[in-house]
């Protein structure tokens, strides 16, 4: 059980950006990263002098407003897309290496299912066009249907599920290949609040076990502290980092502890970046 | 089953005016002919009854009614006498007869289905080429919407008789004007379906590192699955609609058309209707049939039921 702090000792204990503690060796590094967009109404600043470490095992979040392009950088981090100049390296490699030697899996906003195949065979997907073999196949779809609370489905078509559980089976198949570094986009967005919160314990859990390190696309204050060790607060026009917030919190973090005042004052910390970043726009 | 009692009531309203219409189409024919056979008819001299309209002789001469319903050779036949002819050359007619309207209908329906397979064929072939290559896409697409603005009734003549110049007869000829008309809507429809997949599934397949032929095995030809099937069932029933076509201007012997055709040069409407309905029930039989295997199919593939 958490215990609550506490009023008198609470001095936000929150620390500005520390340097690595040379164990956790960089999984994403970001220097000088400026991207713009040409498009018909001229050119857009998605993204300007972005400076940015993160270290293995890191669960790091981006939050902002719509346009602070905190998607535009997660697309970056997969390649997806190109920056136009400054430095990004994944896994010590290029973005388009890394996305060649399947360093990622990546959750979308939408579960994506393809309707004509079953669970399983959605989450055989990946490992069929990266050449597992059937035997392997079988036994990772286990362990990941197990890794995100869903056996016993994989014989159901997607549309047999609730959305949270189509999200939970697309982060099952963003885990099949055993990458190391999960990049969601909002994948809790169009969830309601209650399967959200579940949703949000699960990856906790997960995360822990996996030891994976996870980058996190959201618009929600309370998620963004709630799972992170790492809050990346972002602003828009032109999109840039306002504030990165080493979270305090301990790694064990069951649901109560959104009510403790250490969360609070962080949650307060986030805000007062994103309202900085609206202010300066 | 849903669909039962709206289409029976629309059935029922279609012969009950076709029912009606019979009486005024034929009434001229009837009273000439009753006349003939020594039948009172008022007025009593074809020309004098060429001043009234079908209806208004009607009402002067209703005891001839129901002779309006039983003539050979009527301008509009009624109902039951197509239902007898086509009991007669269905049912009752051997198949090896060349009255027996199932021979004919086979005739028709092998170059149909022939047609249809090469149409399909080289629809699928046109539309991954498109999806695949901007070249394809800007060059063939639009000689494909031209093919189309072709009247076929011009055209199917044409191809009959350079085929028959170089010596291909038979059931090719009908199969490849059965073709034409049946590779567009593939065309379109699998363009559309193959292009079906939104950026975020594209992107998906990105993050993997697939290759173009997995996009294309994995997502872009399940996902078109359902757009085939609605091209399908267009291109069955223009394919049947291109082989009478062809049977048509060209003097053939045998077929739905040559039946078609047989009926109007010899003056026996019930003749020509009859191959019609037969021609109108087999195009259904076929949709139905596309019908059925597209719910199979979605079935299979774990489609939401609709």
């Amino acid at each position: 059980m958490y215990e609550r702090p506490k009023l008198q000792s609470l001095t936000p204990s929150i620390t500005p950006t520390q340097d690595a503690d040379g164990l956790s060796p960089l999984v994403i590094r970001a220097s000088n990263l400026d991207l713009t967009f040409q498009t018909n109404d001229g050119p857009v600043h998605a993204l300007k002098d972005v400076n940015l470490e993160v270290n293995k095992g890191d669960f790091v979040s981006f939050i902002g407003p719509s346009g602070c392009g905190k998607t535009t950088f997660l697309r970056c981090i997969a390649g997806l897309e190109t920056p136009t100049s400054g430095a990004l390296s994944v896994n010590s490699m290029t973005p388009d290496d890394a996305r060649r030697a399947r360093a990622y899996g990546y959750v979308f906003q939408a579960a994506g299912l393809y309707p004509w195949r079953t669970i399983g065979g959605n989450i055989r997907l990946p490992l069929e066009i990266m050449g597992f073999s059937k035997a392997e196949m079988g036994e990772r779809i286990k362990r990941v249907l197990n890794l995100v609370d869903l056996e016993g489905f994989e014989k159901k078509f997607p549309w047999q599920l609730s959305g949270g559980m189509q999200q939970r089976a697309s982060i099952a198949r963003a885990l099949a290949f055993d990458a190391d570094i999960l990049l969601m986009d909002e994948p809790f967005g169009a969830l309601d609040e209650i399967v959200r919160d579940h949703l949000n314990e699960q990856l906790l859990q997960l995360w822990a076990r996996t030891e994976k390190t996870i980058a996190f696309v959201t618009h929600s204050i309370p998620e963004a502290v709630y799972l992170s060790t790492k809050i990346v607060v972002m602003s828009p026009r032109p999109g840039r980092i306002s504030d990165v917030i080493e979270s305090p919190l301990p790694r064990d973090r069951p649901l109560s502890i959104r009510d403790s005042a250490e969360f609070i004052a962080i949650a307060n910390r986030v805000r007062d970046g994103l309202h900085a970043g609206h202010g300066q726009g | 089953m849903k669909s039962f009692f709206p289409v029976v009531t629309v059935v029922a309203a279609v012969l009950l005016i076709w029912i009606i219409a019979v009486v005024p189409m034929n009434m001229h024919l009837t009273a000439d002919q009753a006349q003939r056979d020594g039948l009172v008819v008022s007025p009593d001299t074809p020309i004098a009854r060429q001043d009234f309209s079908g209806l208004g002789l009607a009402v002067r001469n209703s005891h001839l009614i129901p002779l309006t319903y039983v003539n050979i050779r009527p301008r509009l036949p009624s109902p039951h006498q197509i239902a007898i002819e086509l009991y007669d050359t269905v049912i009752d007619k051997k198949i090896t007869s060349k009255r027996s309207l199932v021979y004919h209908g086979w005739v028709t329906l092998a170059p149909t289905l022939l047609g249809f397979a090469i149409g399909t064929l080289l629809g699928i072939m046109l539309a991954v080429g498109i999806v695949f290559s901007r070249v394809m896409d800007r060059s063939v697409m639009p000689w494909a919407i031209v093919s189309q603005t072709i009247p076929i009734l011009a055209l199917a003549p044409m191809i009959i008789v350079v085929m028959g110049a170089a010596g291909i007869q038979g059931i090719l000829p009908k199969a490849v004007i059965a073709a034409y008309l049946s590779f567009f809507p593939v065309v379109v429809g699998m363009v559309k379906g193959l292009r079906s997949p939104e950026g975020m599934q594209l992107d998906l397949l990105r993050t993997y590192h697939s290759s173009n032929s997995q996009g294309f095995w994995k997502l872009r030809l399940p996902a078109s699955t359902p757009y085939l099937f609605a091209s399908l069932k267009i291109g069955i029933s223009a394919s049947l609609i291109g082989t009478i076509v062809a049977e048509l201007p060209t003097g053939a012997k045998a077929g739905f058309g040559a039946r078609m055709l047989v009926g109007d040069q010899y003056g026996q409407p019930i003749l020509s209707w009859a191959a019609l309905f037969a021609a109108a029930i087999t195009a259904a039989a076929l949709v139905g049939i596309i019908g059925m295997i597209e719910r199979g199919t979605l079935r299979q593939m774990g489609m939401k039921p609709a």
